[in-house]
């Protein structure tokens, strides 16, 4: 009985092993492939439509205003404060924004949330969100000059960038972007391997 | 234990890593300059330097703090002349004066980083201190005045 037991954990662990193994590789593979751009414009300007929504969420747009002051809440006012951008995005002088927003979001209603990079987006590179019609944020999204000098392959990996993650973990009381993480990645990746098509409008 | 540097002291504190800095260095260190206001960083009473930067204490866990430099008012200077302490003096900034030593250690980090402030920086570098006495004007005023004493002194503070 003994030796039926052991020899079971002995497969399990086999079995792990063959299963981490796998995942790595295709993991491996994943980074590799290269990326295969199917033109439709159709299905581009639907699917640009989903990561519009998402985009101009308060959760997005609240850290891309068209101003230097970060917005803040669920109907995007100005940041109470008035915290200004600096030239890095992280806030000036006495008023920078690690100093309130910690690496993790503080527990309770109406406290920062954070995370270890919060920031806006650089002085010299404002990447505006905020007022912009859905034809001028995708044409500005797959512009180099001003969406952060990312290109396609960087702009897919930027689903998965740590502070776009954090619009779905903003602490209590705050409402969740429109769809899903995995919805949006799905759409935003849609959107760019269809050849980007930015709407008429 | 945690091991903390407040005002170049090394401390060792039986502590939570999530309890606030702040409740470290007022109930377990004894410094007590530094206030407990709003507890959400809304007000900036509890205003310390982590590293040199005027961090809220009442959000900051006591873990972020752990191994790095903490200065409280208590610290600010030697014998209270630090030149935002004897402009403060000068101009009788304070009404109650519970907010006032956060309001002097976001003061300076103003002073470190703008030795020559405009009103217009003391605005963008002090908006987050609130002072429900309303001193805000004798507040521009000493910070003016600290920076000319500052100059007199010869160097940054």
């Amino acid at each position: 009985m003994k030796s039926f037991v052991v020899m079971g954990i002995i497969l399990c662990m086999i079995g792990l092993m063959a299963f981490a193994m796998h995942r790595e590789h295709r993991s491996a593979a994943e980074l590799t492939t290269p990326i295969v751009v199917k033109k439709d414009s159709v299905a581009s300007v639907k699917a640009f439509t989903a990561v519009y929504k998402v985009l101009m969420s308060p959760r997005c747009m609240n850290c891309h205003p068209s101003g230097d002051i970060p917005l803040q809440g669920d109907d995007s006012h100005l940041h109470t404060m008035f915290p200004k951008r600096g030239k890095e995005g992280k806030g000036v002088l006495a008023m920078k924004c690690a100093n309130c927003h910690q690496p993790e979001n503080t527990p309770g209603l109406h406290t920062p949330p954070g995370n270890p990079n919060w920031h806006l987006p650089p002085a010299d590179m404002k990447m505006v969100f905020e007022g912009k019609s859905p034809r001028q944020l995708a044409k500005q999204l797959i512009d180099p000059k001003q969406n952060g000098h990312k290109d396609l392959k960087k702009l897919i990996a930027h689903a998965d960038d740590g502070l776009v993650l954090a619009g779905w973990n903003m602490g209590e009381g705050r409402t969740l972007p429109p769809m899903s993480h995995a919805a949006f990645k799905k759409a935003w990746i849609t959107w760019l391997t269809t050849g980007a098509y930015a709407p008429k409008k | 234990m945690i091991n903390l540097n407040v005002n170049h002291k090394v401390y060792q504190v039986d502590a939570d890593p999530n309890m606030p800095l702040l409740w470290v260095i007022r109930d377990l260190i004894g410094l007590t300059g530094t206030k407990y206001g709003c507890g959400v960083a809304q007000c900036g009473a509890c205003v310390v330097h982590l590293n040199g930067e005027a961090v809220r204490s009442c959000v900051t866990k006591v873990s972020r703090a752990e191994g790095q430099q903490v200065t409280t008012i208590e610290g600010l200077s030697a014998h209270n002349d630090h030149p935002l302490q004897v402009a403060w003096n000068e101009e009788n900034v304070p009404q109650c004066g519970y907010c006032h030593s956060g309001q002097i250690m976001s003061a300076a980090v103003l002073l470190r980083e703008k030795a020559d402030p405009t009103d217009q920086d003391i605005d963008d570098a002090m908006a987050g201190n609130l002072c429900r006495c309303g001193t805000y004007l004798r507040i521009r005023k000493a910070i003016h005045l600290a920076a000319e004493l500052q100059k007199k002194e010869g160097g940054s503070v």
